[in-house]
């Protein structure tokens, strides 16, 4: 602890965020980072140094997956557990490295050099099984990686000193269209929006009719006229690149490879509802990314297209600034990312108020999506109406999807929004498919009868996630791993996300062990009812999506584990002989079936 | 601004602001709730307040009444919800009905009484939630915390000291204290705060009372909590 003395450590980091207490989550990243882990007295000094309740910040840093409260391995190992992960063989090699580097998972190795435990999804599934080392990510792992990184840690070799083909993530885009297959300069979409006067571009955003490609599907131009029209002139621009849906992983190839149209979209947000200030919320899972868009952000302030009168324009100004989350699947939700970019834990907020009207700061903010953001740079290039002719009526444009599973060419493909699953497997080279999740864990599972259905808003809405299981994979082992995933990230706030998701997982885990009843389905049902109605907000009611989808679909996935396949026939063998009784004139016991006793013969 | 809307096919009326919670008690309408309290803005997490509104559930403690809308409340549909919310309380806490000194003024029991929860029907977690019996004046029984945050919030915004939040999420989700001990006693926590008194069941106690009133002549005793709480209104 003495070349980590936590109040100088606390001090240190407060002071260079401006002993801002809205950065209190970017302190604890920080601070962690200096020492390892957050000691006690570490949250107390920072506490101090923010003039913040100790309690307070006992409870941002309890909140997320990624900060430690509790002493962790100097080397923090987490493997993947998306099921695509799985289905690579992430258990396999997770045992194997414990094996190798004698510590149990989830547990600190004795000489506190390791620890190696499970995430949630690392946004990786087209090159995994992956893992993350004290946040950075090794993808396509195998048991010579494995026992490459066993070695590394064994001999305490530096992250910066390992190979560094261990840590290269591809963008395995294999079909382009109109974002991936764009070429522009920077600016050159912003100066076509300047020309045409706010009210002119926020009119061709109108005529685009573009959706929100994060899921929910919110037309977008509306979304900014309502924050535009928003009392307050303090309006702020978001950008939620805390994609966390496990099978997802579009956002982290525009992060990587597109920047520059990633916020070169949230600076014509800006210009469309007069925003000074812009955030862009990135997931800890992708942090790597972080050194990358800051350089695109300082050329892009060198360049006139951030700052102040950005491209000459007097009264545009706008910068941009990066906040880190720490694992929190559900900053994900608007409202909890802002909660979290506030620094507090990522609570979703009781709505109304919505955030374009209060917003970050109760300031009229406007949330979008990284893809929305990137897609509204062809708007101002080509206009809306040219935007608005591809895809479908009410789904225009394209839609990246992340395809991950059972294919032969995982990666990114862009498709104009309408494209049948059918056509998605066969680009994909997928064969002997049996279901495919689209949307990911929150999404819907479609089974083999349904693949002529479409991609879009109005058919199978989706934020990119395309997730392929072939007929060998066990669609009920499918939907236990995102019950699993649903119980870990519940933010625990309401009563039925949290005890429900925890319920669930208990069920499917009694149906695993070969305990089930057909009570058990009843249950599960019953629960992903309750969840779908009183939750509040979208984890909660889309949590029991997969088992209520994969009941349904795949029932005998879950029947077969079974026990007790309690059969009530609704046919009434005794009811049946009713007129032979009436025909006989006999009602004597002797001409009723005993049915409790036929039954137990 | 004011207007009428329809609780159970009886008109209520509501001025501008009310949340529906708000407008059907004041109309003498009982709705179920452990999280709101009249004196703090809505919190909406227990969601034992759960209404139908054209179909759709909402939270009443949180959603504004509006002109014309047909709410549904005591109907069999969202009783039984409410009571399956209650058996969750139930099964992730530890709760002794029998044996707790908060047992008859406690509104978690009073709420199962009323909604005939005649079972616990989910598995037990059984959860570790040591109790905290360092401060002289009152103990914390963690074990029947129900996360409404009331005392979070009492403390916070009206006895102005921060003394508890929660940490954890998810189901591991709890109570802490502000104090690097983690304990109640190094606080500036005090009997007289409203904090201490606003606990809807029994996680924060006070020493040498536990008993002083019988269990049979309390609060929820002789009357059910949906008359116990319009009484109180009156």
């Amino acid at each position: 602890m003495s070349q980590h003395d936590p109040v100088r450590v606390a001090e240190d980091v407060c002071l260079r965020h401006r002993r801002d207490r809205t950065r209190l989550l970017q302190v604890l990243i920080d601070a962690q980072e200096r020492v390892g882990w957050l000691p006690p007295p570490l949250l107390t000094a920072i506490a101090a140094q923010l003039d913040l309740p100790r309690a307070r910040v006992e409870g941002v840093a309890g909140f997320y997956s990624f900060l430690y409260p509790r002493p962790v391995g100097r080397y923090r190992v987490l493997f993947s557990d998306n099921i695509t992960d799985r289905m690579l063989g992430a258990p396999a090699l997770m045992e194997a490295l414990c094996g190798k580097l004698r510590v149990e998972p989830g547990k600190l190795s004795e000489d506190g050099l390791v620890s190696v435990a499970t995430t949630s999804c690392t946004g990786m599934c087209d090159q995994g099984p992956a893992l993350l080392v004290n946040g950075r990510p090794l993808t396509r792992l195998d048991h010579a990686r494995i026992d490459q990184i066993a070695e590394l840690i064994r001999r305490k070799q530096p992250l910066d000193a390992w190979p560094a083909e261990l840590f290269q993530v591809d963008d395995n885009i294999r079909r382009r269209d109109a974002l991936l297959g764009l070429s522009q300069q920077p600016g050159e979409a912003l100066a076509a929006a300047i020309a045409r006067g706010r009210d002119g571009w926020l009119e061709q955003m109108h005529l685009a009719k573009l959706r929100g490609r994060g899921g929910a599907g919110f037309t977008t131009a509306v979304k900014w006229m309502a924050c535009r029209d928003a009392a307050g002139a303090d309006k702020v621009v978001v950008c939620n690149a805390d994609e966390g849906e496990p099978g997802t992983f579009k956002d982290r190839v525009l992060l990587a490879s597109f920047a520059d149209l990633v916020f070169e979209g949230m600076t014509l947000a800006a210009w469309a509802v007069g925003a000074r200030q812009g955030l862009l919320y990135l997931r800890g899972e992708y942090r790597y990314l972080l050194d990358g868009l800051r350089t695109t952000l300082a050329r892009r302030r060198a360049a006139g297209l951030l700052g102040q009168g950005i491209l000459g324009e007097a009264g545009f100004d706008f910068d941009i600034d990066i906040h880190l989350g720490a694992g929190a699947y559900v900053c994900g939700e608007e409202s909890a990312l802002l909660e979290s970019l506030e620094g507090k834990r990522g609570t979703p907020r009781i709505r109304p108020p919505f955030p374009v009207t209060h917003g970050y700061l109760g300031r009229p903010t406007v949330v979008n999506n990284v893809e929305t953001l990137a897609k509204t740079t062809l708007i101002a290039l080509a206009g809306g109406t040219a935007f608005a002719a591809t895809g479908t009526a009410q789904s225009t444009g394209t839609k990246l999807l992340s395809i991950s599973g059972d294919c032969a060419r995982p990666g990114i493909y862009e498709y104009p929004f309408g494209v049948s699953v059918d056509r998605v497997l066969e680009d994909c080279g997928a064969s002997d498919v049996q279901a495919v999740q689209v949307g990911g864990a929150s999404g819907v599972t479609l089974a083999g009868y349904e693949f002529h259905r479409r991609i879009a808003f109005e058919d199978v809405p989706t934020a990119g996630a395309f997730m392929v299981f072939d007929s060998s994979r066990d669609m009920f082992e499918v939907a236990r791993n995102f019950v699993h995933f649903f119980a870990h990230e519940s933010c625990g706030f309401c009563t039925p996300c949290r005890v429900g998701t925890a319920l669930l997982e208990g069920y499917m885990d009694k149906l695993a062990a070969g305990h089930g009843a057909k009570m058990d389905l009843a249950d599960i049902e019953w629960i992903g009812r309750l969840l779908k109605n009183a939750s509040h907000c979208g984890l909660g009611a889309s949590a029991p999506n997969p088992v209520a989808d994969t009941l349904l679909k795949f029932r005998p996935a879950y029947e077969r584990r079974l026990k007790n396949l309690d059969f009530e026939p609704a046919f009434d063998l005794d009811a049946a002989l009713a007129p032979a009784r009436r025909i006989t004139g006999r009602d004597d016991p002797g001409a009723h079936l005993d049915t409790a006793q036929e039954t137990s013969q | 601004m004011s207007g009428t809307f329809l609780f159970d096919g009886q008109p209520v009326p509501f001025t501008d602001g009310q949340t529906i919670l708000q407008a059907a008690r004041a109309a003498g309408h009982y709705i179920a709730h452990l999280c709101w309290h009249p004196d703090f803005p809505p919190h909406g997490s227990c969601k034992l307040c759960i209404v139908k509104v054209a179909g759709r559930h909402v939270s009443s403690c949180a959603m504004p009444a509006k002109e014309g809308m047909e709410v549904e409340s005591n109907t069999p549909e969202i009783n039984g919800e409410r009571r399956a919310l209650l058996q969750m309380l139930f099964v992730e806490g530890n709760h002794f009905c029998p044996s707790c000194e908060k047992s008859g003024n406690c509104q978690l029991q009073a709420l199962a009484y009323d909604l005939e929860m005649l079972t616990p029907r989910f598995n037990h977690f059984f959860p570790d939630r040591p109790v905290d019996a360092s401060h002289p004046e009152v103990l914390l029984d963690f074990n029947r915390c129900i996360f409404c945050e009331l005392c979070v919030r009492a403390s916070r915004d009206v006895d102005g000291k921060n003394v508890f939040a929660l940490t954890g999420r998810g189901i591991h989700k709890h109570l802490v204290v502000n104090a690097e001990s983690g304990r109640l006693a190094d606080t500036d926590f005090s009997a007289a705060d409203l904090a201490a008194n606003i606990c809807p069941v029994g996680v924060i106690l006070k020493k040498r009372v536990g008993f002083a009133q019988p269990i049979g002549a309390r609060k929820y005793d002789a009357q059910p909590i949906h008359v116990v709480a319009m009484q109180e209104d009156k």
